[in-house]
């Protein structure tokens, strides 16, 4: 089995570590178990079972370390991985970056493993796909989809007393519906830690809906415009400037670097409302609860009110600027606010609503500009109604500008990026003056 | 083409440690590992193994990919090395139908016991999903070829090159950039080995040793006053080579505004030349929006070719299969029969292969067992045809695949992926010089940028490395902030001159995304420098506050 319980993995790391001889020496341990099915035209295309289980070994004298691997368990192949790890070390250049291993640490328990969703079976996943299916044929539509779930775990131990473990599952469904003439698409993705919080079916009823009152769509003028936009919409545009790195920003090569030199910290750089922090500990979207590195996770607000709250700080780089070190984010909160969808709809005199984001690139990482396409499901607004379906329009914008245009926010809710697969808790959020540039025929 | 991965979430690790974790580099080696290779006789008794045992649980017809896939990566920035990282993924495959249903399984447990329990979970997972229903999975014939092999035609294998030569020719290129006033510069080797075994119930028992190679580097000039920051990309290529393409080599040079590469790349060289660049980027003018002729460099245009033609004319987007991750077509079946669907104008002759000697597409038989043919996507302006694989190629009326499948790693499942797909160079001798000459008002455009376009590939919008303004026939200057916008068709019918062999180079993608769970691809697409006429070009600046 590649998923190894906490005191396995503890006990297979103590007899790697017993082999070193280098002055420092960091394991990690990885396994991991799922399996797919991937449908198009209201038929399974290809599917899939995989699993995999690793050793990797970090040996370092001085400031020259040495990494080597292995897939094979037994007494003779662990101790060879760790002379090998050794003798790359010797051979490596020095790393004046080098930090030493932190010692012992303490970590919460994470949330992050579900045992349903770690039995799902290939059966499982095909009736989860047939009941999508299923919703599809009915709307007279059809379907392409993926599921996919996936259990790990991952463990690290270092020679200084350093021993981390987590274990976490994650189920992932997404699929996009068209009519058989090609004038409708909609789509829905769901991503939980919990597959019985997954409902394949009233999902694809969603996209269902967004396909069919999508078909007739009108031609309007590109230009700026109120937009709502759904959670999917949202997150995707967003994703982009979660890394809140402080190191590219005071080499002056990020949208937080400040002009004459250093980060924008403690600046307002957003709208009043924003605020986007990290916490492990959500129950909705729980997370890791120690950093690649070994140091533990906690909540952090990177936008407070709209203000630069915190910037992440690497080991290397905290000692460098004389601060304390701060991992990046290991998930991605945004508070919401009271309104409803509805309600912002209602609220907009002239508007656009976007169900989805699609081919989101970066034009200019010195203020994050983005460009990008809306995408199954555009609908126009006026006097406080979604009046008819629109053609899908190009837009170029940036999140941040996005940001310190923010009319109202909704119930934040766990939503996938469609392009990293990654799940957020985002609100839904209406903007005004967003930027659309050009039109496209895409269905 | 995926986005570069700047995404960072410390859950998911940037310690060589975690390095395991990223399925594209596989689990870190000792670099003499990757020097060894795995018996052809002991693969073949575990394919057997496989192909008996899926068989015999009810197989109608199975393959086995036996995979060990090396990556190496020498990562380097400004006086420093980063990381110097040898991966291997080592592991099985196994594609079984079904009742006319696929399944497939993948384990790095590679044991006789081990290849037959991969091999009869893939038939689970086939009987499975049988149950769902659908069309039959319809395979073209192929004949079993025996027991063959095939290998890159490389002349220095790069693997076998000491790391520190690779480290000090990044480090001098570095010293370089630094040199010429550069803040920052980032440079990297990447070399990849593709050990792929493939057997089939057909009677196909292929050895492959696939390699490739990419130098790349990026330079950043900061004006910190003005809080802005410029950054220029090499204007290397990924290839099918080995170490010998970092040999650089005069008559491989194309002279002009800047240097540009052929067969050989000059990283020495093409630092100089970036640190130049990326200074004046900042003190660019900034482009005046509106129409404009575009005279784009092959080191440009492989990217537009790739996501406007190649994309949409893969047969698994034009039938529906990719509507849920890369999207659909804006091309259909009864534009393909109808025989005078106008793509483009004239000069626009579009071929397909995986034969291109130094393509990244290049390899003796696809991941199915197929040898790649080439063939002619688009013929004087008018689609003529698709890409298709083994079970699609019935849809399209043909007897036999065209051999463009692949799968990324031996864990993943082999499916239609684009071969090289590239623009064929003009009849009539002109050279870049004279095309620059009948340019009015335009823009010469080197290197990729950014780069968008929508799910049915109507609509895109590219940037560049490098904008050059060209006024009454001449190269005035360089410009910034410059992207072209512009609908695919009315594009390719802009298309109004192709300069001749002489300027034909290839370019390509080292990590083309497409599928669920996504896989990457390596393809390469060609051609000569091309002119454009009369394309909307805007102005991208905007300002924070």
């Amino acid at each position: 089995m590649p998923i190894l319980s906490k005191e396995e993995a503890q006990a297979l790391l103590k007899k790697v570590l017993s082999y070193s001889k280098a002055d420092e020496c960091e394991i990690g341990l990885s396994g991991n178990e799922g399996g797919n099915i991937r449908t198009a035209l209201n038929a399974v295309s290809t599917a899939g079972d995989i699993s995999t289980l690793g050793l990797a070994v970090s040996s370092t004298f001085g400031k020259k370390t040495g990494t080597a691997t292995i897939n094979e368990f037994d007494d003779a192949s662990l101790e060879k991985v760790v002379r090998r790890s050794e003798e790359l070390a010797q051979l490596a250049p020095e790393n004046p970056e080098h930090m030493p291993p932190l010692g012992p640490q303490t970590f919460a328990e994470s949330n992050t493993y579900n045992e349903k969703t770690a039995a799902m079976t290939p059966e499982s996943r095909a009736d989860m796909v047939a009941a999508s299916l299923k919703a599809s044929k009915d709307a007279g539509l059809d379907a392409a989809g993926f599921l996919e779930n996936t259990t790990s775990f991952y463990a690290t131990m270092n020679n200084k007393g350093l021993f981390a473990y987590n274990k976490s599952t994650d189920v992932t469904f997404s699929v996009t519906t068209r009519n058989k003439a090609g004038t409708g698409s909609g789509y829905a993705a769901r991503g939980f830690t919990d597959v019985s919080k997954l409902d394949t079916l009233a999902a694809t009823k969603i996209a269902a809906q967004k396909a069919n009152g999508s078909v007739g769509a009108r031609a309007i003028e590109p230009g700026k415009y109120t937009v709502i936009l759904e959670p999917t919409a949202a997150v995707y545009m967003m994703e982009n400037m979660f890394r809140f790195d402080a190191r590219s920003a005071d080499e002056g090569r990020s949208y937080l670097s400040k002009r004459g030199g250093g980060t924008r910290l403690g600046e307002k750089l957003m709208d009043d409302k924003v605020n986007i922090y990290s916490d492990p500990f959500n129950a909705e979207l729980p997370a890791n609860t120690w950093s690649g590195d070994g140091l533990p996770l906690e909540k952090t607000y990177w936008i407070q009110n709209g203000v630069v709250k915190n910037l992440s700080y690497s080991r290397y780089w905290a000692e460098k600027k004389g601060v304390k070190p701060l991992p990046g984010p290991s998930n991605i909160i945004m508070d919401g606010g009271a309104s409803s969808l509805e309600e912002m709809i209602k609220s907009t005199e002239r508007g656009i609503l976007v169900s989805r984001l699609w081919y989101i690139r970066m034009v200019d990482p010195q203020v994050l500009a983005l460009t990008g396409l809306t995408r199954d499901g555009t609908f126009y607004i006026e006097n406080g109604k979604i009046k008819f379906p629109i053609k899908n329009m190009r837009f170029n914008e940036s999140p941040v500008i996005m940001l310190n245009n923010v009319e109202a926010l909704g119930k934040p809710e766990r939503a996938i990026s469609v392009e990293s697969y990654r799940s957020y808790m985002i609100p839904p959020m209406k903007i005004r003056d967003f930027t659309f540039s050009s039109l496209s025929d895409a269905v | 083409m995926k986005r570069r991965n700047f995404i960072y979430l410390s859950g998911v690790g940037a310690s060589a440690l975690m390095l395991s974790n990223l399925p594209s580099y596989g689990t870190p080696i000792d670099p003499l590992q990757s020097l060894e290779t795995v018996d052809v006789r002991i693969k073949k008794e575990l394919a057997d193994v496989a192909l008996n045992t899926a068989k015999s649980k009810g197989a109608s017809y199975a393959d086995i990919r036996i995979g060990r896939y090396l990556n190496q990566a020498v990562i380097t920035r400004e006086t420093r090395v980063l990381n110097v990282a040898n991966a291997e993924s080592f592991g099985v495959g196994v594609r079984v139908l079904v009742n006319g249903c696929w399944g497939f399984a993948a384990s790095n447990v590679v044991t006789k016991d081990g290849v037959a329990k991969t091999a009869e979970r893939a038939v689970a997972v086939a009987k499975a999903n049988a149950k769902i229903g659908g069309a039959p999975v319809q395979l073209a014939p192929q004949k079993g070829y025996g027991e063959v092999s095939w290998k890159t035609p490389i002349e220095k294998n790069a693997f076998e090159v000491p790391i520190k030569e690779k480290v000090d020719l990044l480090l001098a290129a570095n010293g370089v950039a630094l040199a010429g006033g550069a803040n920052f510069v980032n440079s990297t080797i990447l070399a990849i080995n593709e050990q792929k075994y493939f057997a089939s119930t057909d009677g196909s028992y292929i050895d492959q040793d696939i390699h490739r190679l990419y130098p790349n580097f990026s330079v950043t000039k900061i004006d910190a006053a003005k809080g802005a920051f410029e950054t220029r990309a090499a204007l290397s290529s990924p290839v099918g080579m080995g170490y010998e393409y970092l040999t650089p080599t005069a008559s491989e040079k194309m002279q002009g505004v800047v240097t540009r590469y052929r067969n050989r790349y000059d990283m020495m060289e093409d630092m100089k030349n970036a640190t130049k660049n990326a200074a004046e980027k900042v003190n660019a003018k900034t482009v005046e929006p509106g129409k404009y002729d575009l005279v784009l460099d092959p080191s440009h245009l492989w990217l537009t070719i790739h996501e406007s033609v190649a994309h949409p004319t893969e047969l698994d987007r034009v039938l529906g299969y990719e509507a849920n991750y890369a999207g659909t077509s804006f091309l259909n079946l009864d534009k393909l029969k109808s025989g005078n669907f106008k793509f483009g104008s004239p000069n626009m002759n579009i071929v397909a292969d995986k034969n291109q000697k130094g393509s990244l597409g290049a390899v003796g038989y696809d991941d199915e067992g197929v040898k790649p043919k080439e063939w002619q996507i688009v013929k004087d302006g008018t689609l003529v045809n698709f890409q298709a694989i083994r079970d699609q190629a019935h849809m399209i009326g043909l007897n036999e695949s065209q051999g463009c499948c692949y799968a990324q790693t031996w864990a993943d499942v082999q499916f239609q992926r684009m071969p090289n797909v590239s623009l064929q160079p003009g009849k009539t001798p002109l050279s870049v010089d004279d095309m620059i000459k009948k340019v009015d008002k335009g823009i010469y455009i080197v290197g990729n940028g950014s780069f968008s376009i929508d799910q049915q590939r109507y609509n895109f919008q590219f940037g560049g490395q490098l904008f050059y303004e060209i006024k009454g026939g001449k190269i005035v200057g360089m410009l910034n902030d410059v992207a072209y916008q512009a609908t695919n068709q009315e594009f390719w019918n802009s298309l109004a001159a192709v300069c001749d062999e002489r300027d034909y180079r290839l370019g390509g993608a080292f990590n083309d995304g497409k599928g669920q769970p996504s896989q990457s691809n390596a393809v390469s697409h060609g051609s000569s420098t091309a002119l454009f006429k009369g394309v909307n070009v805007i102005n991208t600046k905007r300002r924070i506050g």
